[in-house]
């Protein structure tokens, strides 16, 4: 019943105000856990909105600057990545690598595509917490062997097979924190290669087992060195949350290549409060790491790759010119290869979410076929004409990052430096360390320190 | 018998010989000298050869063994046959931290007291201590079998899978998910010939057996979906 006034008039209502602190989402996860008695598990990177490479652009030629000829002038795109002390550094066409991600976390034939497609474009693919599988060497042109602190699947066999080793001391999504493979996806083959019983859930351990520190790892690589005879690049690979010392003590441990990692970078599985909460975003890990590099006097002999939410080929040129000498893709790589793809959109829908948010790859339920151990699921992605999407994607982004470097007077993507980029937020100039756009200023641009 | 000296020749050359003997090898023993606490001393090793190391080394000492025997005639720094996947490393003195970390296979044996962490994560590697052990050995412990014929510290076999665990001297403390475990005839029998590989004076009946109660193989929720 409505209240009048003395004219017989409804009295105007106050309009319902959702809370900002309380809104929706939240209240929905409050009832979750109220419910569940568990935190949220998911996988995939940060969701939240942080300061990202959308924040620069490109300031491009103009009286001063000197522009390439669309796609008829030479832009180069080679990298080498372990030229420190490797005897034999990786070679790559492109400087777009494939990030870490295991077979357990992704199935046989989504690892396979990736191999395929990496290979077709020139460039390299990773394992993951689970060991090197036959299809996935056998796929794989260059392939990089992490070495993780769960050992899973460690061996000195694979060790040799590989073209690289990347000591994983961190990732993005979630610094600190170490593995979760639930036990839906422990199937008879995984169990084995982990050695772990089937169906349990299992944890990966967030610290290696058998070094602490810098001056640890500096001796742990040295044994990784001498087992496979100096030949192979040595990788660390951290979480961005100091990159400026993390990078210091990788190069002083003796690293050939440090991969940093940001917090949009992708996790098979962890807790949601994990990944929105700890860790920095990829654009604030750039320069500090960069800088690191440059007091050490080895920027560019140890090179940099740069991870977490590089999608086109303008997040590869804005992270060389901030300094990088390549970058990772994971979740872009599997979205290339099918992930969340609106055709399945009726079975997200049955799994309670919908194609673009489907992020539940712990389950082992993937319309997708890609992160699942489900036989059935698994043969929706046909791994060859999956690896064709990725090849084409490669290709997008590297025509994409050729094209921007030449409208910026490059011959070479590694030219492309700070004074090509501008930024659109406060918070971009801060951490990119490049001006706000129209001016010749960014935040903390008289400073030096961290 | 081959003789390297260490302290001479330098790390890399001692390795690279050793991973130069195939199978078939004549080469098949091997003296090095002055290790002087040398880091990574015989990594990597993949043939059925007999390595004496006349004193003491460092880190990662035998890493990664695969069918060679190491002897270590003094201590052995940190990571001894760390991810040994088979052979066999015998340490004649003290181990430190980390001993026989996430080995798969093989046996090593510690003739003194092994440090902390003994047995990390093993994979499935045997382990044999004549004397005790530190902290938190046999951490999130996997497969395979840590004998300790002496004490074992605080926080034993915290997380652990599915590794068996003897102990014959005090225990300080279990971690998390570690309970005692009755010892059945056939773990009589395991031990018995453990030990007698490992050339260690005790009774199997002597020992108890610990391992994962399995309460921490799956997330305890109300409703999960």
């Amino acid at each position: 019943m409505s209240v009048k006034d003395s004219n017989d008039q409804a009295l105007p209502r106050t309009e319902p105000i959702q809370s900002a602190t309380f809104s929706n989402p939240i209240n929905a996860e409050i009832r979750r856990a109220a419910a569940t008695g568990i935190y949220d598990i998911r996988g995939g990177g940060a969701k939240r909105r942080v300061p990202h490479f959308d924040d620069l652009l490109f300031l491009g030629a103009s009286v001063s600057r000197y522009p390439l000829e669309g796609y008829r002038e030479k832009c180069d795109t080679k990298v080498t990545l372990g030229t420190r002390f490797a005897k034999n550094p990786i070679e790559l066409d492109i400087p777009i690598t494939i990030a870490g991600m295991s077979f357990g976390a992704l199935s046989g034939p989504a690892k396979e595509a990736l191999g395929r497609g990496a290979s077709a474009a020139g460039t390299s693919t990773t394992t993951g917490d689970g060991g090197m599988t036959p299809e996935e060497r056998g796929h794989s042109n260059k392939l990089v062997y992490q070495y993780l602190p769960s050992r899973y699947g460690m061996n000195p066999d694979d060790l040799r097979k590989a073209d690289a080793i990347e000591v994983v001391v961190g990732q993005g999504a979630k610094p600190g924190g170490g593995g979760m493979l639930l036990g839906q996806k422990i199937s008879d083959r995984v169990a084995e290669m982990r050695n772990l019983p089937k169906g349990i859930d299992q944890r990966s351990a967030c610290r290696h087992p058998d070094w602490t520190g810098p001056d640890d790892l500096e001796i742990k690589i040295l044994e990784l060195r001498e087992i496979t005879g100096w030949e192979k690049p040595i990788y660390v690979k951290v979480g961005g949350t100091r990159p400026y010392y993390d990078t210091a003590l990788a190069v002083k441990a003796g690293a050939d290549v440090v991969v940093l990692d940001g917090m949009q970078g992708g996790t098979a599985a962890t807790q949601d409060v994990f990944i929105e909460h700890v860790g920095l975003p990829t654009l604030a890990c750039i320069r500090p790491a960069v800088q690191a590099l440059q007091d050490l006097g080895v920027h560019r002999e140890v090179q940099l790759i740069i991870s977490g939410g590089i999608r086109t080929g303008a997040d590869v040129a804005k992270a060389m010119a901030l300094g990088a000498d390549a970058v990772a893709i994971g979740t872009a790589a599997l979205v290339a290869l099918g992930d969340n793809d609106p055709r399945w959109e009726a079975e997200y829908q049955a799994l309670g979410t919908t194609a673009g948010a489907y992020d539940d790859w712990h389950e082992g339920r993937d319309p997708a076929g890609i992160t699942t151990q489900d036989p059935e699921l698994q043969k929706r992605l046909d791994p060859i004409e999956a690896g064709r999407r990725l090849r084409n994607y490669l290709n997008v982004m590297t025509l994409e990052a050729q094209t921007i470097a030449r409208a910026c007077g490059h011959n070479n993507l590694h030219n492309l430096e700070p004074e090509d980029l501008c930024a659109l937020t406060m918070e971009a100039a801060a951490m990119a360390r490049v001006p706000l756009a129209g001016t010749t200023w960014w935040p903390g641009k008289d400073s030096s320190g961290f | 018998m081959q003789t390297y000296d260490l302290d001479a020749s330098g790390l890399r050359g001692l390795n690279a010989a050793l991973h130069a003997q195939a199978k078939d090898t004549n080469q098949t023993t091997w003296e090095i000298v002055n290790p002087k606490g040398s880091h990574a001393v015989a990594v990597g090793l993949d043939a059925p050869i007999e390595v004496t190391v006349k004193g003491s080394t460092g880190y990662y000492t035998a890493g990664m063994n695969k069918q060679a025997t190491v002897n270590v005639q003094g201590s052995a720094g940190p990571g001894v046959a760390e991810n040994m996947m088979s052979g066999t490393v015998i340490i004649e003195g003290d181990a430190s931290q980390y001993a026989g970390a996430t080995g798969h296979g093989g046996l090593l044996v510690i003739k003194g007291n092994a440090s902390s962490r003994c047995g990390i994560s093993m994979k499935g590697i045997d382990i044999v201590v004549h004397g005790n052990v530190g902290h938190m050995s046999a951490f999130m412990a996997q497969s395979g079998n840590l004998v300790v014929c002496g004490d074992a510290g605080d926080a034993l076999g915290d997380s652990i899978y599915e590794a068996r665990l003897f102990v014959r001297g005090s225990v300080k403390s279990l971690g998390a998910d570690c309970v005692e475990k009755e010892m059945r005839p056939e773990h009589l029998e395991l031990l018995r010939d453990l030990l007698e590989r490992a050339g260690a004076d005790a009774k199997p009946e002597e020992f108890k057996r610990y391992g994962s109660a399995r309460q921490l193989y799956n997330f305890k929720v109300d409703n999960a979906y």
